[in-house]
This record gives structure tokens, sequence and C-alpha cells, in this order.
């Protein structure tokens, strides 16, 4: 966690995710509003705001867990349709990381890994599992493999859905509050891997209150209100100067404590 | 830990053991005292008398009435009945194809009570797939130089489990295709479903059964007849199926929306997240469910004696009227309830016993 990250590593190389003026309704409300977001090859964007503010809706919308209903999404220049077939190979390069982990309980860890790439990558299965272990690896838990996600707790299985999620090989990684169901001693565990995906170059979209994770991580941090984007800077800038006054509130009473 | 200030003494007498589980559980209060002292005088009087109707007194060889002299149970009527219990009016010259089927699915089934037989699943694949079109061919016969047995002919225990097997066989993935049609977001599919589902649980079975023999054929073209058994094993399908949909729905609707959200994330479509992430969580949650069905089922099946069909208990019913012998309704009964119990008992089991395998011990 302590060690920067260059933030010159940034390379501007590629368009990864490009929204343009999105909006959704649940209903009558309104929960996102002319959200603009350009987001390049390699960046790591962190997006914090009050609960409700609409920052999961957003990224959700990234990878079609929820349909936007004005506006323009585009992932690495394919546009987000109604098309079946272009949101599922959307899907398969945009990995998702959920509050509560979402494992597949009547799956072990291994087969919960390896299971995506068997069946949507048409990989053969001991190569898969091959790769599954490798990913197990990486999350620092090869000796779960063979274990049911609820025997283990809850940073392992956080690590293991962030594994699951890698197993594909995506392009861009969605984080939706990745640590706000795990007890204070496990977040660690769980940030110190991500921090780790960041140094190898994953275009992550980040959605937490971790502010530690921001100031080295991110490359850009997003501030969300009532469903539109109010303000966007650089960590530094963000953390010191906040420009609005909703984020200067937010900011005082998350950092208070 | 050695040096504790109490060290731990034998529990008082009174509180283990025989005496102690007496004491708690039978004798605890006076009003418990009266009513243990009640059930064994109510149990002495109902039980002895029945065993000594039912095994001490009983006669148990012979070939017919005069066997049957000593007061007790004439067990001897079940055992010269037997055949028409076991095969209804099949040929007899053709019971070894009954035989055939019985030792097959008895072969077919062991498997699956084992942890770890080889090819266990395809087994059961097997069992549900091919097993019935070979039954099929085994049964109706006309085919591969068999003697077609018409069924008309076909009856007792082994109408009964035909009925019973492809009942489940068929409703169980009838009643998944409805459950996920009707939790579709396509509106047609969600309609159609509904109102299928809606349909068949509004009627009664008997309605069902009679309208598939005496009304359908009323309907047909003519020329156009197929078999009584078919229409009513059409009609036992559909009905329970619709119930199985209703089971199977509650199972899909307490799986958590985030399940749906992690398959869909990783790319897999509809019909891949269902069959493996999905339904298998689903299924196994409504066990118990699915099980109570299928015994509803298997007992129902018996309702198709009022088309005209023999099932076993009908068979009995038609053996107990026998003039040859003289009153023997009580055995009789006695005997369809006990088989039908066996069956029945048997998926009880089997169900519980899968549960406990498919424990992961997981919680959400």
């Amino acid at each position: 966690m302590t060690e920067a990250i260059d933030q010159a590593s940034t390379a501007d190389n590629g368009l990864m995710i490009e929204m343009a003026d999105v909006h959704k309704w649940y209903g009558d409300f309104h929960v996102l509003r002319n959200i603009n977001l350009e987001v390049q090859k390699g960046e790591r964007i962190v997006i914090c705001g009050p609960s409700g503010s609409g920052k999961s809706t957003m990224i959700r919308c990234i990878n079609r867990l929820e349909e936007h209903q004005r506006g323009r999404i585009s992932i690495s220049g394919v546009e987000l349709t109604g098309d079946l077939k272009n949101i599922e190979r959307i899907r398969r390069e945009v990995g998702m990381v959920f509050q509560h982990f979402n494992l597949f309980p009547h799956l072990t860890v291994l087969e919960n890994l390896a299971l995506a790439p068997i069946w949507v990558r048409k990989t053969p299965r001991a190569e898969a599992e091959e790769i599954a272990m490798n990913y197990l690896e990486r999350v620092k838990i090869p000796e779960q493999a063979g274990k049911y996600p609820g025997q283990l707790s809850g940073g392992q299985q956080q690590r293991v859905a962030i594994a699951r999620s890698l197993c594909m090989n995506p392009q861009i990684m969605l984080f939706d509050e990745p640590t706000s169901a795990l007890d204070p001693e496990m977040i660690k565990e769980v940030l110190d891997v991500m921090v780790e995906l960041a140094q190898d170059g994953m275009t992550m979209l980040c959605v937490t209150h971790e502010m530690g994770f921001a100031k080295t991580v991110a490359n850009r941090v997003i501030f969300m209100d009532e469903g539109q984007i109010i303000e966007e800077n650089e960590p530094e800038e963000f953390f010191t100067r906040p420009q609005h006054d909703r984020t200067k509130l937010f900011l005082s009473q998350i950092l208070e404590h | 830990m050695t040096d504790l200030k109490n060290p731990s003494l034998a529990p008082p007498v009174t509180t283990v053991g025989i005496m102690g589980w007496m004491r708690q559980n039978l004798f605890s209060t006076p009003l418990n005292s009266g009513l243990t002292v009640l059930a064994v005088a109510f149990i002495y009087l109902l039980l002895v008398p029945f065993f000594q109707w039912a095994v001490w007194n009983a006669d148990w060889t012979g070939s017919d009435q005069s066997a049957c002299t000593s007061g007790g149970a004439c067990w001897v009527f079940i055992n010269a009945r037997m055949e028409l219990f076991i095969y209804g009016f099949f040929p007899t010259s053709e019971y070894w194809r009954v035989d055939l089927v019985f030792a097959l699915l008895a072969v077919l089934i062991v498997p699956q009570f084992f942890e770890r037989f080889p090819h266990k699943g395809w087994i059961g694949f097997f069992t549900l797939t091919g097993f019935p079109v070979l039954v099929y061919f085994l049964l109706v016969g006309g085919s591969f130089g068999l003697e077609p047995v018409e069924s008309g002919k076909w009856g007792g225990l082994m109408l009964t489990l035909v009925l019973a097997f492809v009942g489940i066989v068929a409703a169980l993935p009838i009643g998944i295709l409805l459950a996920l049609g009707r939790r579709s977001e396509m509106p047609v599919i969600r309609t159609i479903c509904v109102c299928f589902i809606e349909l068949w649980r509004g009627v009664p079975l008997i309605s069902v059964l009679f309208m598939a023999s005496v009304m359908l054929p009323l309907f047909l073209p003519d020329g156009v007849n197929f078999d009584k058994l078919l229409r009513a094993l059409i009609g036992i399908v559909l009905f329970q199926s619709a119930y199985m949909a209703e089971v199977i729905r509650g199972g899909l609707q307490a799986i958590p929306k985030g399940q749906y959200e992690a398959a869909r994330a990783l790319g897999l479509g509809y019909w891949k997240s269902m069959s493996l992430i999905i339904l298998p969580q689903a299924l196994k949650l409504v066990i118990p469910g699915i099980v109570n069905t299928f015994i509803a089922l298997f007992k129902d099946t018996t309702l198709v004696l009022i088309i005209g069909l023999l099932d076993i208990l009908a068979s009995v019913q038609s053996a107990i009227v026998d003039p040859a012998w003289g009153s023997v309704s009580t055995e009789g009964y006695l005997f369809a309830a006990f088989s039908f119990w066996i069956f029945c008992f048997s998926m009880s089991r089997y169900s519980q016993a899968l549960e406990r395998k498919l424990e992961t011990g997981y919680q959400r």
C-alpha cells in the first residue's frame, strides 16, 4: 500500500471506456444524470460519494448489469447496445468484483475459478485449472483450492472473487465496494491484491471509501452525488484542494475519524 | 489446565443413563407419568393383538383358502395372487420382460446409493433417458420379434411403477422449464407459463384423467385414437409438472441476486448461468419439496383406476372380491399400503441422503 505507483505509467495508448451523456432512470427516479467519462488503458480510477449517489449503478452500466436509457457507452470501441452477443463479448473482457463476493457456494474454489474459462472461453479443463492455480497463487491462497467458499474467511473469499475475474484475462476490472463487507483486519489483504494488480497495469474502476488506497493507487478520483459527477481530479489535488462544497463536506465527514 | 479448583465429578446417577433419560422424558411430572402409563397401556392393547393377528397366528403357506385355519391373517391369499398384483394381466409367457425391466431398474439404481461408483453420473443419465426408451420397447413389444402386449393388459405393481417412473422423469424437466419460463423477462413466455401452471393446478387430477379418457377422444378426428394409458400418462405428467414448477420456482427465488449477477458478469449466457450456477443451487434447496411432489405423484398414480386401469391397489381390490377367498380385504389393503410405503419411504430416505451429500457447509 505504501509504495506509490508511478503516475507517469498512465500511458494513453488507447481509450478503454467511453461514457457520453449517459442517463438512467429507475422508474421516475433519475439515478444517473449526464455522465461523461473517458478511461484510458492502464488508468486507475477511484469513485467515491455518499450512498445512493449512483456510483455502483454507473460502474454496473459498464458491463450491462444495469441498462442505461440515454447516451452512449463504448468499451474498447464497441458500443453497448441491446445486442446480447455484443454484451456477452464485452462481459468477457470486463471483470467485476462485488461487495458481497458472490462466489458460487456449490462449487469449490478451484471450480469457481475454472468455470468461466471452461464454459465461456472454451479452454480445456486441465489448462483452465492450471490458470486458476496460477491466480490463486497470485492472491496467495493456493492451499484453499479444494475448499468451498463457505469455509473461507471474508477476506479470502474476496481474494478468490478477484482471482475468478482475473482467470478470464479481462482488460478492465470493476470493483464495487470490494472491502465494505469485510471485517477491518481483512481489508488490507484484499487491498494489497488490488494494489499489485494496479502495479501490473490493469485498467481499474473502483468504487470505494478506502481513501488510503485512492491516494496511493488512483490516477483520478471521481466524486459523485445525486447521480452526477461533481468533481474529478488527481488524488493529490482532490484530497488537499477539493473545489466543490459537497466534496469538501463529504471528505470532512469520512476523514474526520 | 490440571490444577482446577473443582475437578470434574461423575454426574448424579439420576441424570444420566437409561434411568436419567426415563426420569427426564417419561416421569418428569405426575401428569407426564400418567400419560406414560396410558400410552404404554394403549400400545399394549393395540399392538399386541395386531402382531398376534399379523404374525403369530397368521397362515403363510398354502395355495387356497383351506390353508387359512388359524384365525390370524391369511397371507396365503397374497402369495397366491402375487402374480396379479405384480404383472396385472400381462401374458404369463411374457413375464420375463417385466422381470427384466425390474432387474434393470434395480441394477441401475444401486450405484446411486454409493459414494463413488465408476461412471455414476452416466448411469444416472442413462436411467433417466435411455432406460425409459428400452422399457417402452420391452413392455409394449411389437418390434424385435417381441409379441405386442396392449396396455389394457398392464396392471399391478408394474403399471404403478411405469406411471410413477414416467411421471417423475418427465415432470421434473418440464417443471424446470415452466419455472424458468414463469420468471422469464419475456412477457409472452411468462404469460404462457403462468396460464399453463394455473390451469393445471386449478383442476383435480381425477377430472384430468376423466377428460383424458372420455373427452379427448371426442375431439380427435375419426380414426385417430391413441392409447388410454398414454393419455393418462400425459395427463399425469402435465398435471405434476405444474406442481413441480412451483416448487422449483420457490428454489429459484431463494437464490440471491448476486449469483445471477456474478454469472452474467463472467460472460455466461442465460442457459449456462441457469444450468451451471442457478439450478444446481435452487434444486438442492428444494429437494424436500421435489421429493414431496414425487411421493404425491407416486400415490396419485392409483387414481388411474377410475379410468379402468388396474394399478396395484385396483388389482388388490379386484382380487379381494373373489368369492373363493373369504374375507381377505384387510390383508389385501395392508399389502397394497405396505407396497406403496416401501417405495415412498425409500424415496424419502434417498432424498435425505442426497441432501446430506450435497451439503457443502456454505453460507451466502
